[in-house]
């Protein structure tokens, strides 16, 4: 299965707390120093929706979102330009973008993430359908990836079937940890793998 | 770009409008050809114009950051690949999706949803034309996501460029009081009959249509458009026949036109032949070389209303026969709808505040009894991908999918059982959709502005925001009066959010403060948004962007105050007078220093200090490409595909592509003295032996008649079969036949241009 357009959403906690406007702000501001390893291109605003994208980051190479679907207001990073490699290897580079930017937003704006619970989406509904049989087939590799990435903390990983939404597994673990050290795990993950 | 494009491509594709599938491969090999360098930036920006690839706000590679202009290196930068003049090819653009006259169907709203996802932000956008939009898109998904709209019957060909727009109608047709007749199945089949017609690649600049089923109701705006379409009846001979009142020439922009009435009744069957000859009048004689003369409407002013009727006549009267001029009346009742749910009244029993407001302000009661449609206001015409799957469910629920998109940027629900509205509106109300004020002041519109058009200059998207939070906030304690007025905001003055018909409008200017630049809003009032949009509102004087929200406060408590019993607010702002507005508006001109308030220095929703430096090029009248220039790429692009074929060692179908592609070049040679040449390939070949060959019009200085030769042998063995030699052969044939029909064109233009320049001659 050619898995691509990786989408990984990390949860805010406090979500009542925040401004999303003053978001505007920092991410021009990103964009004007290029902070990320990536072309970072435009701010799209969407506050004015209900439970939708919210703030937009859209880069070249990927989005990130202060997103509000579900009314659950979280960091979604969108992978857009396609990654060769294992499944492995791109779910780590989906981990540590979100991450990264996770860890900025924390030093910059005092956001804190929930990070015991993760949603992992594939943005694409030809290469990964919303079907059981994806599910069987991703679940050892997304097991996998987790085992590590959690160190061995004992996770949930479930998925629901609706054949019009996109591919979607919530993973929820027993133990939260910080930011600063899933980052580190998973940038070892990616030299290893 | 998308992973899974190329699997779209070889995925089996059932279209209910089988044209279009074709229709994408071709544009897929243009997308190829502009890659490879064989293709133009001008004639590729056009072509992907007209299947509704429209640029977007720094796709020139340059973005104003608050402090300088950032130059974006997108890795096409480097080897200089454009899709278009100055236009980035890896740039995120605009796909302009065509919604003729705004029906949807679940279907068709669960695959917006799904593009809006894949391809875009999030977000669909609806247009103040009743077109779908999305945003950031990359130009090589736009095929993929074509095929996946083709696949529910919907296209985006000639959503943008000089080409027919989409053709509009009232949201209502079909279940309104007021009107004479529905006008949906009219609008259907002319927009259908046009789409793609030969006679409408050839324009000067883009061309609106728009249906109302009556007069004097607001939701055709038929005077606005270039040209507007009535529904009427007349009785002839004592038979009540069906026909429309045919406006021409309106339009907003910088000049606004009121449209001029051509007949007061045209009846049903010579809607398509004569908007067929409107289109060759306006193909053959608008003007091409200004683009900010070129709409029909300078034409009308130019010519006449009488003379541009007599020449629309003359015109039809040689029209060669359609047999699809009044095919499609046969079948008028096929667009009619039907509910879902049996008629129920409104059972008398407490309702929340919330369904009250909604009540009063978004339903509207049609024609049959006990049915009502339902409007649903968007923010700003967006709607996310969950809203949109959600709405697919309320409508499969409650009524049979009748769903239409509005010129004021909602979605509204027909055939909904008034009984059943209740329930409608906690469904709509569970997804953030249930808000009241549709139609209302609160109901604020707008065009892209700055936030992604590249023609912006104040951000008309940041500036609807702040003023709907405002007004929604102390909506329900508003005079009536106010309620009921209407805001419409435009990024500049190309009117794209139709401010010249509001009450209050607002168009995006700048002005300039020491060494800054200042955003600012025209105000624009008075405009009549009723009669089809019957009247046009005044400018009274530019304010900084930040203050506008004072100025809508202002007049809209001095209306109340001092309002003569039922006075409307147009004629209230006639009788208080220009002058004294102004006057009420001058403290609000002056602008402090960047040190005292620099908050000034900034638009609505952007934190960068402000620029004009960002404005680019627009893409609203595209590249004016004539009809000859789109015949030779098409030859083109067909011995491209003789060459992919040969690579895969099909040789009959090589020799055929080959073969094609020297018919059309000659097709387009001929078409350039007899327009309406029979496509038929004996007579195209007739016609292009005596015009070019025999003439020695299409020989070559050096090769003399060898080229003309190639083409026509190859249609003396058209139907041999093509060995792998013969086949080569043909392919390299008809790269030469091609060169040569470039040479001869030119050869043609040069002539023209001597004939203009001679005193005396016309041409
Ligand atoms: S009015 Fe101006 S800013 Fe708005 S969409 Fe049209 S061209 Fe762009």
């Amino acid at each position: 299965m050619n898995v691509q357009h990786i989408n990984f959403k990390l949860f805010i906690e406090d979500p009542q707390s925040v401004n999303l406007a003053e978001y505007y702000a920092v991410f021009n501001t990103w964009i004007q120093q290029q902070v990320l390893d990536e072309l970072l291109v435009d701010v799209a605003d969407y506050l004015q929706v209900h439970h939708g994208p919210g703030m937009l980051l859209i880069g070249h190479e990927a989005d990130y979102s202060l997103d509000n679907r579900a009314g659950r207001l979280g960091l979604l990073y969108n992978r857009k330009k396609q990654l060769e490699g294992t499944t492995q290897e791109k779910l780590a580079q989906a981990a540590r973008a979100t991450l990264t930017v996770a860890k900025l937003l924390e030093k910059e704006k005092g956001l804190q993430f929930n990070t015991r619970e993760i949603q992992v989406l594939i943005n694409d509904r030809l290469l990964v359908p919303n079907t059981t049989e994806s599910f069987v087939a991703l679940e050892p590799e997304l097991r996998a990836f987790f085992d590590r990435f959690y160190g061995g903390t004992k996770y949930e990983l479930s998925y629901k079937t609706d054949p019009r939404e996109r591919f979607t597994v919530e993973i929820k673990a027993a133990t939260r940890f910080d930011v600063e050290t899933l980052l580190k795990t998973v940038s070892l993950e990616t030299a290893h793998v | 770009m998308k992973a899974s494009n190329s699997l779209w491509r070889e995925r089996p594709l059932e279209s209910p409008l089988p044209d279009l599938v074709r229709e994408i491969e071709i544009y897929e090999t243009e997308i190829e050809l502009r890659k490879q360098g064989r293709m133009d930036e001008k004639l590729f920006a056009e072509t992907r114009l007209r299947r509704g690839a429209y640029g977007q706000r720094y796709d020139n590679g340059q973005r104003w950051n608050g402090k300088e202009t950032q130059i974006l290196p997108f890795p096409s930068s480097s080897t200089d690949l454009t899709k278009g003049p100055n236009t980035v090819w890896d740039a995120p653009g605009m796909e302009r999706i065509k919604v003729p006259f705004g029906g949807m169907n679940p279907e068709q709203l669960e695959v917006m949803a799904e593009l809006a996802e894949e391809y875009a932000d999030g977000i669909a956008h609806v247009t103040t034309r009743q077109d779908f939009q999305l945003h950031f898109v990359h130009i090589e998904d736009t095929p993929a996501l074509m095929r996946r709209l083709a696949a529910v019957g919907i296209t985006t060909r000639e959503a943008c460029g000089n080409s027919v727009r989409n053709v509009t109608a009232c949201p209502f047709s079909g279940v309104c009081s007021t009107e004479s007749f529905d006008v949906t199945p009219y609008a259907k089949g002319l927009a259908f009959f046009l789409l793609g017609h030969p006679d409408v690649q050839d324009f000067g600049r883009k061309f609106k249509v728009a249906f109302s089923g009556c007069k004097d109701e607001a939701c055709g705006l038929v005077n606005m458009h270039d040209m507007g379409v009535i529904a009427a009846k007349r009785i002839v001979d004592g038979v009540e026949k069906r026909g429309f009142e045919l406006y021409i020439g309106g339009g907003l922009g910088t000049v606004p036109h009121q449209a001029k009435l051509f007949t007061d009744f045209l009846p049903e069957e010579e809607l398509l032949p004569t908007s067929q000859a409107i289109s060759r009048v306006f193909a053959k004689l608008g003007e091409k070389k200004n683009r900010n003369r070129a709409r029909i409407k300078f034409l009308i002013a130019q010519l006449g209303i009488e003379e541009f009727k007599r020449l629309v006549l003359e015109e039809r009267a040689t029209l060669p026969y359609d047999p699809r001029w009044t095919e499609y009346l046969a079948e008028i009742h096929a667009t009619d709808e039907t509910p879902l749910r049996p008629s129920q009244p409104l059972v008398d029993s407490p309702r929340t505040e919330s369904f009250q407001r909604w009540y009063k302000t978004n339903i509207l009661h049609q024609r049959q009894a006990g049915y009502v449609t339902a409007t649903i206001a968007l923010p700003l015409g967006d709607i996310t991908a969950d809203q949109l799957r959600s709405l697919a469910d309320i409508a499969r629920r409650f009524t049979k999918g009748t769903v239409r998109t509005t010129v004021d940027q909602n979605i509204v629900l027909r055939w909904v059982s008034e009984g059943d509205l209740p329930e409608v509106h906690a469904a709509l109300e569970a997804i953030g959709l249930g808000a009241p004020g549709a139609g209302t002041i609160v109901d604020v519109t707008s065009c892209p502005g700055t936030d992604t058009c590249k023609l912006g200059i104040s951000a008309s998207r940041g500036l609807a925001s702040e003023l709907r939070q405002r007004l929604a906030e102390k909506s329900h304690t508003m005079d009536e009066a106010v309620q009921n007025l209407h805001i419409k905001v435009s990024g500049c003055f190309n009117s794209c959010g139709q401010h010249h018909l509001a009450d209050l409008g607002f168009y995006g200017v700048s002005r300039h403060s020491g060494n800054y630049t200042v955003p600012h809003f025209q105000v624009v009032l008075g405009g009549d948004w009723t009669h089809n949009g019957g009247s046009y509102g005044l400018a009274v004087g530019a304010i900084p962007a930040k203050r506008i929200p004072i100025v809508v406060e202002r007049l809209t408590g001095r209306y109340v105050a001092e309002r003569q019993k039922s006075e409307s607010f147009q004629a209230f702002i006639q009788r208080v007078g220009k002058a004294e507005i102004k006057n009420m508006m001058n403290d609000l001109t002056s602008i402090p220093s960047h040190d005292v308030d620099p908050t000034i220095y900034t638009d609505w929703g952007d934190s960068r200090e402000f620029t004009i430096g960002d404005i680019g090029v627009g893409e609203c009248a595209g590249e004016v490409v004539s009809h000859a220039e789109f015949g030779l790429a098409a030859a083109e692009r067909k011995v491209f595909e003789a060459q992919l074929a040969l690579d895969q060692n099909s040789y009959q179908q090589a020799g055929e592509l080959a073969y094609a592609s020297m018919l059309q070049a000659a097709k387009t040679l001929v078409e350039e003295q007899f327009y309406d040449v029979p496509n038929e390939p004996d007579r195209i070949v007739e016609e292009f032996r005596t015009r070019f060959y025999d003439t020695k019009l299409f020989w070559d200085q050096y090769a003399g008649g060898k080229f003309g030769h190639y083409f026509l042998r190859a249609h003396e063995k058209v139907n041999e079969p093509y060995t792998s030699d013969e086949a080569h052969r043909r392919v390299e044939e008809a790269q030469l036949v091609i060169e040569a029909a470039h040479a001869c064109y030119g050869k043609l233009l040069a002539a023209k241009s001597t004939l203009n320049v001679l005193p005396g001659k016309s041409q």
